[in-house]
């Protein structure tokens, strides 16, 4: 059996925990205020961080594409 | 109290819509045409959806109309504690992008359809694809009996409801309809009208979002009726971690679940690629938003006062917080559209429904049937008996309905999340190389099902929510399934390091890891 090529680098991965940790810190966003177009902190935060690790998913993506353009990713 | 009336209008609106996918579903069969004698193209699509498909697959799958329904009930009810769907969608995305483009790669090249599949060849054990794969159905069951419920409500509020034996006949219709659709097409079907029901349901939010806060006077007008108590968790007092640990570990252990689900997995590896998902997981937040306006309607039916109105009164006593929604979209909007809202609703019941009744019937095929019933059949038996399974599930789900309280669905649904959860260290951990066994998998699973469905039993399945005591007289209230997820895992992997260290050398090159191509 042929060994495979090994995956281009993942460590950007790594990253991803910003966001689930940034959605799971209840102190930090259970509060009302600052409110942003009427909307308490506790909903806007939340939303706000949808966003941002949507942005965050999608940059990764685009670097891992740029790091495996020798074409090996079998997928 | 006087009953929901008949709504002539936004009812002719709602059956146009309905006859509308119902066609849609037919004609799917004839989509990318293939053999549909074929299990991979009925129950996967043949593995060709690429990134639109599967977002608009992927988004009417994982956002059911009992979301629809039940999400802005809890907000309605009960508040902040209801917005958790948004942290838990945030850790389910970047989830699906770190693990699942790898599954679907292993799948894709042993041809594996189901979950169970990959476990039994990754591990080179019937017994523990099994569990993983009774599981699966016992964990989809009650679901697909709540998709109904939501459907339920919405031909309440069209005020289709009738009395005896008549009341049962518009739902009993639908459920045909679904039924029909799906035995003919697979997976084509949902997945054509998931595009329709997704365009409607990103309509019918965003003009809720508009048109509501502009009728009473603005978002923060809104936030002000809604008492303050509801704004914001509870602070937890003294030695207890109180609603935050309640909100982060039902984050969390959603999100740990979402994926394992049978009908996530359908919609996983019917993408066309490993890209596609990756795709995917940047572009399904989207639904987020929306799914987090959509659960702001509980707040906009407080500020409406549609509770308070004698004429929703009949709905809100049987369907109490779930009726929040429909009495809303029938107070908000002009008949018309109220009617393209329910529609929403109903058709967002049909296609989860039939996505989870296929995986179901995958799962039954070829997990018990050919692994354990009929080894050698064909191609075409294969796909015979998944579409007859497929039927059979619905049936047991419309009995389910028929029969009991709605409230026992619901419950069962909770203890599906705590139960499908205890298959994450065979399926996510098996896409490793880690030297675990079989035996100490299926122990640990074992162990995840008893300690998790004894928490929920202590709360009288009321609750998915366990007050773990702590030394220390420290209480964590937590969502059940990760705390029986914990136990699961602390066995698996003291079981499976034991086992190894008593292995010799020889046995340690039969480790099923390292024969699995992966």
């Amino acid at each position: 059996m042929p060994k495979q090529p090994r995956p281009p680098m993942r460590l950007w991965r790594a990253v991803l925990i910003v966001p689930a940790l940034a959605a799971l810190a209840v102190p930090v966003f259970n509060r009302t205020a600052p409110t942003l177009w009427g909307f308490p902190f506790f909903f806007w935060y939340q939303m706000l961080w949808v966003i941002l690790s949507a942005a965050l998913v999608g940059l990764i993506f685009l670097l891992e594409e740029r790091g495996s353009q020798a074409g090996n990713d079998a997928e | 109290m006087t009953p929901l009336p008949l709504r002539p209008v936004t009812l002719a609106v709602f059956l146009i819509l309905f006859a509308l996918v119902t066609v849609l579903g037919f004609l799917g069969a004839r989509w990318r045409r293939a053999d549909l004698a074929n299990l991979s193209e009925w129950g996967l699509g043949g593995r060709r959806f690429g990134t639109v498909i599967s977002w608009f697959l992927l988004g009417g799958d994982l956002y059911t109309a009992y979301t629809f329904v039940a999400v802005p009930a809890l907000v309605f009810s009960s508040g902040a504690i209801g917005f958790f769907p948004l942290p838990y969608t945030i850790i389910a995305f970047s989830l699906l992008f770190a693990v699942f483009p790898r599954l679907w790669r292993i799948c894709k090249r042993h041809g594996y359809i189901t979950a169970p599949e990959f476990v039994r060849g990754r591990f080179d054990s019937r017994a523990l694809s099994l569990s993983v794969a009774i599981t699966g159905i016992l964990a989809t069951m009650p679901y697909i009996a709540l998709q109904l419920v939501g459907m339920q409500v919405v031909i309440a509020a069209l005020g289709l409801e009738g009395s005896g034996l008549w009341a049962d006949v518009p739902l009993f219709v639908a459920f045909l309809i679904l039924a029909a659709f799906t035995y003919t097409s697979g997976l084509r079907a949902p997945a054509v009208i998931a595009i329709v029901k997704d365009l409607l349901f990103y309509v019918t939010v965003i003009a809720a979002a508009i048109v509501i806060p502009l009728h009473l006077g603005g978002w923060g007008k809104i936030f002000a009726a809604v008492p303050a108590a509801k704004l914001t968790l509870p602070v937890p007092g003294p030695q207890t971690l109180g609603s935050y640990g309640a909100y982060a570990t039902l984050a969390l252990g959603s999100a740990l679940a979402l994926f394992l689900y049978p009908h996530s997995m359908t919609g996983i590896l019917a993408a066309k690629s490993g890209h596609v998902l990756k795709r995917n997981a940047a572009l399904l937040p989207a639904y987020s938003l929306i799914l987090g306006l959509l659960s702001l309607m509980g707040f906009m039916a407080i500020a409406y006062g549609v509770d308070k109105a004698p004429q929703y009164a009949a709905g809100f006593a049987t369907y109490h917080g779930n009726f929040a929604v429909p009495a809303l979209m029938l107070a908000a909007f002009p008949p018309w559209f109220a009617g393209v809202a329910l529609a929403t609703i109903a058709i967002g019941a049909l296609v989860p429904a039939s996505i989870m009744s296929i995986a179901t019937a995958n799962i039954f095929t070829r997990d018990i049937y050919r692994a354990f019933l009929r080894r050698d059949a064909t191609d075409a038996q294969e796909a015979n008996m998944a579409k007859l399974v497929s039927l059979l599930v619905k049936l047991g789900a419309l009995a389910f309905i028929l029969g009991l309280p709605a409230a026992t669905a619901i419950q069962f649904q909770l203890l599906g999340g705590v139960w499908i959860i205890q298959t994450l260290p065979a399926v996510m951990f098996g896409l490793t190389r880690m030297r675990l066994r079989a035996g100490a998998l299926l122990t640990g699973w074992a162990c995840g099902m008893i300690v998790g469905t004894a928490m929920a039993a202590s709360t009288h399945f009321k609750s998915a929510i366990y007050a773990l005591h702590l030394p220390g007289a420290f209480v964590a209230p937590g969502y059940a399934a990760l705390y029986a997820l914990i136990v699961n895992l602390a066995v698996s992997l003291a079981l499976s390091a034991a086992l190894n260290a008593l292995r010799t050398p020889s046995g340690a090159r039969l480790d099923p890891a390292s024969r699995f191509e992966f």
